[in-house]
């Protein structure tokens, strides 16, 4: 399931669009994952409040989709690209690779939101690749 | 037991009151089909699912969205006995079609997003919560017939 050239000139062609408002697609994923898939709370039990909309959301979300762009500038080599942040997940955070995937869905969630024309179902599965892809680059250093 | 609030209540019946079953049908199932290209291997009589824009345009696959969407109502009409609701359909599922169950959320998920860029700003956190809390429980009544 590698990206064909095809796709990362979709997904590039998206973040084009999405990165003007990243701020608020990351946040508003993040409190949609919170809150759809409640067992991704037990990551954040230090924050004060997990509520969609609050400011550790918020501010953590655009951390998050700032690391999403990241991976879009290095869209030709994930696996290498993301070593760093995979080090991060990998001995620091230690997310289980399967929350990666709910993170992805309400991302795209909420780019079919803000963005339901641009979205379709081409994109989407471009899109949906790349994350996976960055999932798995993010899961590389974990043993 | 599933337990509803009556918020989730509210939402489910709201949103597919709203919606058009023929129009998101064949968004969701076709967008499934396109995302999820595996999940084609269960639809060999369906003709033309050569890429996104045959199945786009395919009429057995917009016919089957909509017969996928008023089963849905099916559990949406009686939401505290879903699970009697799909007794046969979940048999029919696994012994007849012998679908791969984790293919059911595939489709859920395509759902969701049809439905999200549909509503728009409407389809808040909460109501995108409770209308997958919906699906998950959708999905496992689906999956009980199988062993």
């Amino acid at each position: 399931m590698s990206l064909t050239e095809k796709d990362k000139a979709a997904v590039k062609a998206l973040w084009a669009k999405v990165s003007k408002v990243m701020d608020t697609v990351g946040g508003e994923a993040l409190g949609r994952m919170l809150l759809v898939y409640p067992q991704t709370k037990t990551y954040f039990s230090h924050w004060p409040d997990l509520t969609p909309g609050s400011e550790p959301v918020m501010v953590h979300g655009k951390l998050i989709l700032g690391g999403v762009t990241e991976a879009v500038s290095k869209i030709d080599n994930l696996r290498g690209g993301l070593l760093e942040l995979s080090e991060l997940h990998a001995f620091k955070l230690r997310v289980d690779p399967s929350n990666f995937k709910m993170l992805a869905h309400c991302a795209m969630v909420v780019i079919a939101i803000m963005f339901p024309k641009d979205f379709t179902p081409e994109t989407h599965v471009a899109f949906d690749k790349f994350l996976a892809a960055v999932a798995l680059g993010l899961s590389e250093k974990y043993r | 037991m599933v337990v509803w609030t009556d918020f989730e209540r509210t939402t489910i019946q709201d949103i597919f009151s709203k919606i058009n079953y023929a129009v998101v049908g064949q968004a969701a199932f076709s967008r499934c089909l396109t995302v999820y290209p595996w999940t084609q291997r269960y639809f060999g009589q369906f003709g033309n699912l050569y890429n996104a824009a045959a199945i786009a345009s395919n009429p057995k696959v917009a016919a089957h969205g909509k017969v996928i969407m008023e089963a849905l109502e099916k559990a949406v009409k009686d939401m505290d006995n879903i699970k009697a609701t799909y007794a046969e359909l979940s048999a029919l599922h696994s012994e007849k079609l012998q679908v791969d169950p984790d293919n059911f959320m595939l489709l859920g998920d395509c759902l969701t997003i049809v439905v999200a860029s549909q509503l728009g700003k409407n389809f808040t956190a909460e109501v995108h919560a409770a209308f997958q809390k919906f699906l998950a429980v959708v999905v496992s009544s689906l999956r009980r017939q199988y062993y």
